[in-house]
């Protein structure tokens, strides 16, 4: 798709989808995840993230609904005892995650309401299960201490023995169980 | 040495916040481009149609482990002062196996559901609705997890302390399964469209 296309496809929003450009090569964007990976060690002293901030938004949720609740548990003073959590650094990072997706998904054309899923499933179907999933990855990314950004990819490039097994476990289990689930997606 | 550059004092709170929020929008603008707000595009990962959840995440797995490697080798990153994962094995064998379940059923990890809700996706909004849920369910129940949370900690352990293998050849060899994959990929695909 030629460069010249671009800017008509701004000007034209009911378009945007029809025109989206297509997606970049996945090693160039993978090369440019990788300098962002290596950019944050180099800058910060630590890698990336995304699950962590859903843990210090939980754990700041619930200290201001039930506060001696939240006292009473380990897990989230342990958030809370670092002064709000919902000023920490993993938290702003994922908000820019949600702006830099936002503005990139725009200049490319690609910014649509939709639901991603196979033709054979119901809408309400898809979005129980990216729920039941969602909530598993809640747990499980807990449990970890870490998720497919912070645990995976960070500690996998630093050779971390637990994020190998962390990413080992993960693929494992996805393939095992992706013939149940093949229907949300044809 | 020179890097981290946090360790030195050289970035304020404020300044680590606005950096944070760079990074951020980089990460968000990579995944966006690679098509990763798309959940069809992960899941076709374990279907054997599409490729670019693998080729995304290991080469930039590639690039930071090298990098990191260069850095360090060349004396300008110190890697006492980084913070890196450390390693409970049953935990996060435990964990992996649970989260690639999750991740097969929603289609979508945390961090590309982001993106795939700023692109106006209601299946990653709905995931991420999820992720509270289940984050929140961890929460409450630490208390009965937490021994086993703790257990078969081994610290700050890697790779080539674990196969008794010197850093350069473990980087050497895991470029070098990468690159096989990469290549064989690539021969899987030519076959498939023609």
């Amino acid at each position: 798709m030629s460069a010249s296309a671009h800017p008509a496809q701004l000007a034209r929003p009911a378009g945007l989808a029809r025109l989206a450009r297509p997606y970049a090569n996945p090693y160039v964007a993978g090369f440019g995840l990788g300098l962002v990976l290596l950019a944050t060690y180099a800058i910060m002293g630590h890698g990336i993230g995304a699950s962590g901030a859903f843990a210090a938004s939980v754990a700041a949720g619930v200290s201001s609904v039930a506060p001696s609740h939240a006292a009473a548990n380990d897990y989230y003073r342990a958030y809370n005892d670092a002064g709000n959590p919902l000023a920490s650094w993993i938290v702003i990072e994922v908000a820019g995650i949600f702006a830099g997706a936002f503005i990139s998904a725009l200049l490319a054309g690609r910014l649509q309401r939709t639901i991603e899923k196979g033709s054979g499933v119901a809408p309400k179907t898809r979005l129980a299960w990216a729920f039941a999933g969602g909530s598993l990855m809640g747990f499980a990314s807990r449990l970890a201490r870490g998720c497919t950004s912070g645990l995976a990819l960070t500690g996998g490039a630093a050779l971390s023995v637990g994020s190998w097994v962390f990413m080992l476990a993960l693929f494992g289990a996805a393939y095992a169980l992706a013939p149940l689930f093949r229907k949300q997606w044809r | 040495m020179i890097f981290p550059l946090v360790s030195g004092g050289a970035v304020g709170v404020a300044g680590q916040l606005a950096i944070g929020a760079a990074i951020g929008a980089a990460f968000g603008v990579a995944l966006e481009r690679a098509g990763l707000g798309n959940a069809r595009k992960l899941a076709g990962q374990f279907y054997l149609t599409d490729f670019t959840v693998f080729k995304v995440m290991f080469t930039a797995i590639l690039t930071a482990m090298i990098g990191l490697f260069v850095l360090t080798r060349l004396g300008l990153m110190d890697r006492t002062q980084l913070e890196i994962p450390g390693t409970w094995v049953l935990p996060q064998l435990a964990g992996g196996i649970l989260f690639g379940a999750g991740f097969i059923m929603g289609g979508l990890c945390p961090g590309t559901s982001c993106v795939a809700a700023a692109s106006g996706r209601g299946d990653g909004v709905a995931l991420i609705a999820g992720m509270f849920a289940g984050t929140l369910v961890f929460g409450e129940l630490f208390g009965l997890i937490a021994r086993f949370y703790q257990s078969t900690a081994m610290g700050s352990a890697t790779l080539p302390g674990l196969l008794h293998l010197p850093e350069p050849l473990v980087v050497v060899l895991i470029t070098a399964m990468a690159l096989g994959c990469f290549t064989g990929l690539a021969k899987l695909e030519r076959s498939k469209t023609r």
